[in-house]
């Protein structure tokens, strides 16, 4: 943000005589209305990729038609039919709530790119709570999620609900645990100093360092969880819950949470990047910007990958993953990297 | 710094105009025929039986107390976490027992088959 107002500063005419709180004000906006437009785009981009990996996948085709080039606009066209589609809210829903909910659910997933690291200068804000931040922020989802599942006034929804908040809860643990293994190097919250702890050669980054390569998987996991994906997606399991917390949901309500699902798809691959493949570092023929988003687009590859590759986990085994193998895991992760951490400064 | 918090407000701002927007224009050109059919929850086509609201499994609740006090903990490793290099051996030492007498609550909730999803029938012998 600092950088666009610099850029504000030069390139418009009379920016500096403008008054002081729109030259704070308006940089603020513009990167605010940049991160919507890559919110926006990025589910656009996500869905028809995911449907075209899942037809691959599967050895179909997929959407071939609309746009003419492999069925490209076919997103656009879904978006225009959902809003186009009657609102439907039941009658003895909880109305307030019912309509709260995808609000909530998408402005947290919204509110926590304001620490994404995309390049050296290009951050909307380097909050020095970073992680704390966004771990915080993104779980406001949660709250959303049993709102809705609350408000609809159906069982399917009411279960979908619960179990979602079960699973984000149980595996918000082991995930912040795991992450701890990099801020105890580091030795700050803010994602640039993360990011910057991992330049110089690609070994530096976490991901190949021997305590933080495990911790990545512990956080990968986890925040596939708190995602909802497949193999952890018995919060919409089709099969037994119809949609899930969002079965009465029709329209533009809808497409909320399904563009919420797919920024936090995002949102999650990148916070991935950040703290383990080496943020927006890379070999210097492309901007930081350009590997910083090539490294999130291929861990949400990888999670369209997982969704058809694997089968749905059992709420019991769910609970034991995370509990019983991810928790214990991160623990010793911890300590590990503690004194590793102590080791190799020769600490007092 | 407050003025770097104020990002995070224009965000969620901004986060609930679009939506605010978007349902506003929504409203204008989506049709709306009432039917009171249509305002039936979906039970796969049935009409409902009973209250939606209904008792769900209390393991729900039991996993909800357990992650509150792990929560508390997270949070407290976390400026830990920042200071450890700092503060060296002593940082080290203070957070094993911190977690110990953590590990020791687990292993208690783990013992008691709590942990589990379809907890085990107590035997009195």
């Amino acid at each position: 943000m600092e950088y666009l107002r610099e850029v504000l500063t030069q390139q418009v005419a009379g920016y500096d005589q403008l008054p002081e709180v729109l030259q704070i004000f308006l940089p603020m906006l513009l990167a605010c209305l940049l991160c919507l437009g890559l919110v926006a785009l990025v589910p656009l981009v996500a869905i028809w990729g995911e449907r075209k990996v899942s037809a691959h996948m599967q050895d179909r085709l997929g959407p071939m038609r609309v746009g003419g080039w492999h069925g490209w606009a076919q997103t656009i066209a879904d978006g225009v039919k959902l809003l186009l589609k009657e609102d439907i809210i039941p009658a003895q829903a909880d109305r307030l709530l019912f309509k709260l909910a995808p609000l909530v659910v998408f402005a947290g997933g919204f509110a926590a790119f304001v620490v994404l690291p995309f390049g050296e200068r290009f951050i909307v804000s380097d909050l020095n709570i970073g992680v704390l931040y966004i771990a915080a922020i993104s779980s406001l989802g949660v709250v959303g999620i049993i709102m809705a599942g609350w408000a609809s006034n159906n069982k399917y929804a009411l279960f979908g609900g619960m179990r979602a908040a079960a699973q984000i809860v149980s595996y918000e643990i082991p995930t912040v645990l795991a992450i701890l293994t990099v801020v105890i190097p580091v030795g700050s919250l803010s994602m640039q100093e993360i990011v910057r702890a991992q330049s110089g050669s690609v070994f530096n980054w976490f991901i190949f360092q021997p305590v933080t390569f495990l911790a990545f998987w512990v956080v990968y996991l986890g925040t596939l969880a708190e995602v909802n994906r497949t193999p952890f997606d018995i919060p919409e399991a089709e099969s037994e819950l119809v949609a899930g917390y969002h079965t009465e949901y029709s329209g533009m309500r809808f497409a909320f949470f399904f563009l919420a699902e797919y920024a936090n798809m995002f949102l999650v691959s990148a916070l991935a990047t950040t703290l383990f493949l080496g943020g927006w570092h890379g070999p210097g023929f492309l901007p930081g910007p350009v590997w910083f988003i090539l490294k999130a687009v291929a861990l949400v590859f990888v999670q369209m990958w997982l969704r058809w590759t694997l089968p749905r986990l059992r709420v019991d085994q769910l609970m034991h993953v995370s509990w019983k193998v991810l928790l214990p895991i991160s623990f010793l992760l911890v300590l590990a990297a503690g004194t590793l951490a102590l080791m190799q400064e020769g600490a007092p | 710094m407050t003025l770097q918090f104020a990002n995070v407000l224009v965000f969620l701002g901004v986060g609930a105009l679009f939506i605010f927007v978007n349902l506003l224009i929504a409203s204008l050109i989506r049709p709306s025929k009432y039917s009171e059919e249509k305002l039936i929850p979906y039970e796969c086509g049935e009409n409902p039986v009973g209250s939606p609201w209904i008792k769900f499994n209390i393991r729900f609740y039991v996993f909800a107390l357990i992650f509150i006090i792990f929560d508390v903990e997270v949070a407290f490793l976390l400026p830990w976490a920042v200071v450890f290099k700092e503060l060296g051996w002593i940082a080290f030492i203070e957070g094993l027992i911190f977690i110990a007498i953590l590990v020791v609550g687990l292993a208690y909730v783990w013992a008691k088959g709590d942990l589990q999803w379809v907890r085990p029938e107590e035997r009195y012998e």
